[in-house]
């Protein structure tokens, strides 16, 4: 069977049984449907919290990302999991204790104003709609790399979905389908990599292969031989990277408060029974993100070593099949600047842009005298001659791995499995924040728990549609906005929670001026380098050389100052504010 | 329970806090970035220690860091008489 044919089977089978589970844990009241009734157990919220978390973008592009920065990389896996210690430390067992829906209820309550309650639902929808964009994208070209659907047609396809069990099942349904999409996503990111691992080093665990000799007889190491190889074509250190110890800093520091600040991951630990669930519940959900980011940076070094061992110097004609099967799909292109048929892979873009196949009158795929893809794109000066999508990484391991067809079908089914899950937990939490934050506690609070319900629905339903339109029609600025998400997340949420829980006297207006300074300064500086000025965005026109993706952190600072600044003019908190800070502080 | 006694639980909490994300704070930040060029130079297997440190130690750090205060909460709990039933 090729590779087409089990894709339809396995993503068949598996949608299959993501709509039988919402059939199954159809929502009965409003507590079921914000968070699960509370009856799920650590292990399982464990589960459902790592699906919710690992996106289309750690499960698709992070491995990818990550070759082609070397150690850079650590930013994102030490700031996408470093963040759950804060989670655990500081946030999630007072946030249980203190035992209502959603986080905006949270801030609301505690800095006893619907003032507050506002602006953190506008925080919590803006951060998720970005977030969410990125997804449906992300199905969209799951289904169009791998089953040759249309791009908007694949989105659609996911939105139906997604429709289905979040709309009929809100948290309950989504807790469910998203423990089958962790251990579907699991499986098929851990399959390729034990392949790979054992072909390339002689041993099937990746985190220790990562750290072996090469299994062709050299007895070198393969990060020492990456090492050279990089040195070799001009390229840095693969284990020493290339950007500046303080930027390293802050972007890791910017992800780990982010994380810890993201609505939709925090109001997984809402869903369990005690606070004492809470706790280990976190230790579960980072176990089973941990074993996909410590294979990660090891498929990362793996690809990067096949593609250097395999391009570098060769002629074209010599290159396997799987070069050809991507260059049609634009990932991959070779444009021969010194016309030698000898492919150079060296520092620097290859072209400009990205790659923009040639096609006659027939669409037909235009090809240069070595058969190769022509691209339209102006070449650049400098050297290189290769074109390489970060995405490949993932997308083409198992083809350049030789693997059987069926392991390609399940990288498809992963990363649906992935990009769908983590929909669903943004959806929830634009919807709630309607329903429950807008309709029930301000615009109309005499409402039944049966017809806030509806709304409830209702509100998913909208989310789901305008999410889809976006994924239809991505706004250009998507990708760049989708990592600022977290310094928006770093420099609102994350102070106004913790201030809320540890530092009783911190009154409403510390708390807004705070939130408020911290959100559009970040927003200022990111717009400023990313939308407004790109070509200003290097590091001599940066604050203290922190790039628009560490800014968070900066931004979080301030809050933090501005809060104590302006909380001091303002009188304390009322007095029962201040019991109910104390009552969270004890389980019991 | 008297008061004397949630605040007792609170202090020590806090004191776990502290020790937890210090070492926190080192592992990543530390090894992992500000001390990564010199711990580059000691190599365990093939990897160089700070660049392990930062794809790889750091993650285990902290998977374990979680359970220890897990570990450390449920005692205290019950040592304060605060754990729920």
């Amino acid at each position: 069977m090729d590779v087409q044919l089990w894709t339809y089977i396995l993503v068949g089978l598996t949608f299959a049984i993501y709509i039988g589970i919402a059939i199954w844990a159809k929502a009965a009241s409003t507590s079921d449907f914000y968070i699960a009734g509370a009856h799920v157990s650590p292990l399982t919220n464990g589960m459902a919290t790592a699906a919710d978390w690992m996106s289309a973008a750690s499960f698709l592009s992070m491995a990818g990302l990550i070759s082609f920065m070397g150690y850079d990389g650590a930013v994102y896996l030490m700031g996408w999991t470093g963040g759950y210690v804060l989670l655990a430390l500081l946030l999630a067992p007072y946030l249980r204790k203190f035992g209502k829906f959603t986080i905006p209820d949270f801030i609301g309550d505690r800095y006893y104003s619907n003032f507050a309650r506002t602006i953190a639902v506008i925080c919590a929808v803006i951060v998720s709609f970005t977030y969410v964009a990125g997804q449906m994208r992300g199905v969209g070209l799951v289904f169009s790399k791998f089953l040759e659907v249309n791009i908007d047609i694949g989105v659609l396809i996911g939105m139906a979905i997604v429709f289905f069990y979040a709309v009929l099942g809100g948290m309950k349904g989504i807790t469910y389908t998203q423990v089958a999409q962790y251990c579907v996503l699991i499986f098929a990111f851990m399959v390729p990599a034990f392949f790979i691992s054992f072909q390339l080093t002689g041993n099937p665990i990746p985190q220790l292969g990562f750290g072996s000799t090469l299994a062709d007889g050299s007895g070198q190491y393969l990060l020492e031989k990456l090492d050279e190889l990089h040195t070799e074509l001009g390229f840095a250190a693969y284990t020493s990277g290339t950007k500046s110890m303080q930027d390293v800093f802050f972007i890791t520091a910017a992800l780990m408060i982010g994380t810890a600040g993201l609505p939709h991951v925090i109001v997984r630990f809402f869903t369990v029974p005690k606070v004492r669930d809470a706790r280990i519940s976190v230790g579960y959900a980072l176990i089973f993100i941990a074993i996909l980011y410590t294979t990660a940076p090891a498929i990362a070094a793996f690809a990067k070593y096949n593609l250097m061992e395999t391009v570098n110097e060769e002629s074209y004609t010599e290159m396997p099949e799987w070069f050809g099967t991507w260059e049609e799909t634009a990932l991959l292109t070779w444009v021969d600047k010194d016309d030698n048929g000898i492919i150079t892979y060296a520092p620097g873009a290859a072209i400009e842009g990205l790659p923009d196949i040639q096609r006659n009158e027939a669409g037909e795929i235009i090809r240069g005298v070595y058969g190769e893809v022509k691209v339209n794109n102006q070449v650049t000066s400098g050297a290189n001659e290769l074109y390489v999508d970060r995405d490949i990484m993932v997308l083409a391991n198992p083809e350049i791995a030789n693997l059987p067809a069926w392991v390609a079908g399940l990288v498809a089914a992963g990363g649906l499995a992935a990009a769908l899950s983590t929909a669903a937990g943004l959806l929830l939490v634009i919807s709630t924040a309607v329903s429950h934050d807008l309709i029930k506690k301000q615009i109309k609070t005499d409402i039944s728990d049966k017809s806030e319900l509806m709304w409830a629905r209702i509100s998913a339903a909208g989310a789901v549609l305008v999410a889809g339109y976006f994924g239809i029609n991505p706004p250009g600025f998507v990708a760049e906005v989708v990592a600022i998400a977290f310094g928006l997340a770093a420099a609102s949420f994350f102070p106004a929670i913790i201030l809320g829980i540890f530092y009783k006297k911190m009154n409403l207006q510390g708390a807004i001026a705070g939130m408020i300074a911290g959100l559009l300064f970040t927003l200022a500086y990111v717009v400023f380098f990313k939308i407004a000025f790109p070509e200003y965005n290097t590091p001599e026109y940066w604050w203290f050389g922190i790039s628009p993706e560490g800014i968070g952190t900066l931004g979080m600072l301030l809050n933090l100052t501005v809060s104590f600044a302006v909380g001091m003019i303002f009188p304390e908190p009322p007095e029962e504010v201040q019991n109910m800070v104390e009552e969270i502080r004890y389980p019991q | 329970m008297s008061e004397r006694d949630l605040k007792g639980y609170w202090k020590k909490n806090l004191k776990y806090l502290g020790i937890l994300l210090s070492i926190w704070f080192i592992v990543s930040y530390g090894f992992g970035i500000l001390l990564a060029p010199t711990l580059n130079d000691i190599q365990i297997g093939g990897f160089k220690l700070g660049f392990w440190f930062a794809q790889q130690g750091s993650i285990y750090t902290f998977v374990i860091l979680i359970f220890v205060y897990v570990y450390l909460m449920n005692n205290l709990d019950k040592e304060f008489n605060v754990r729920e039933d």
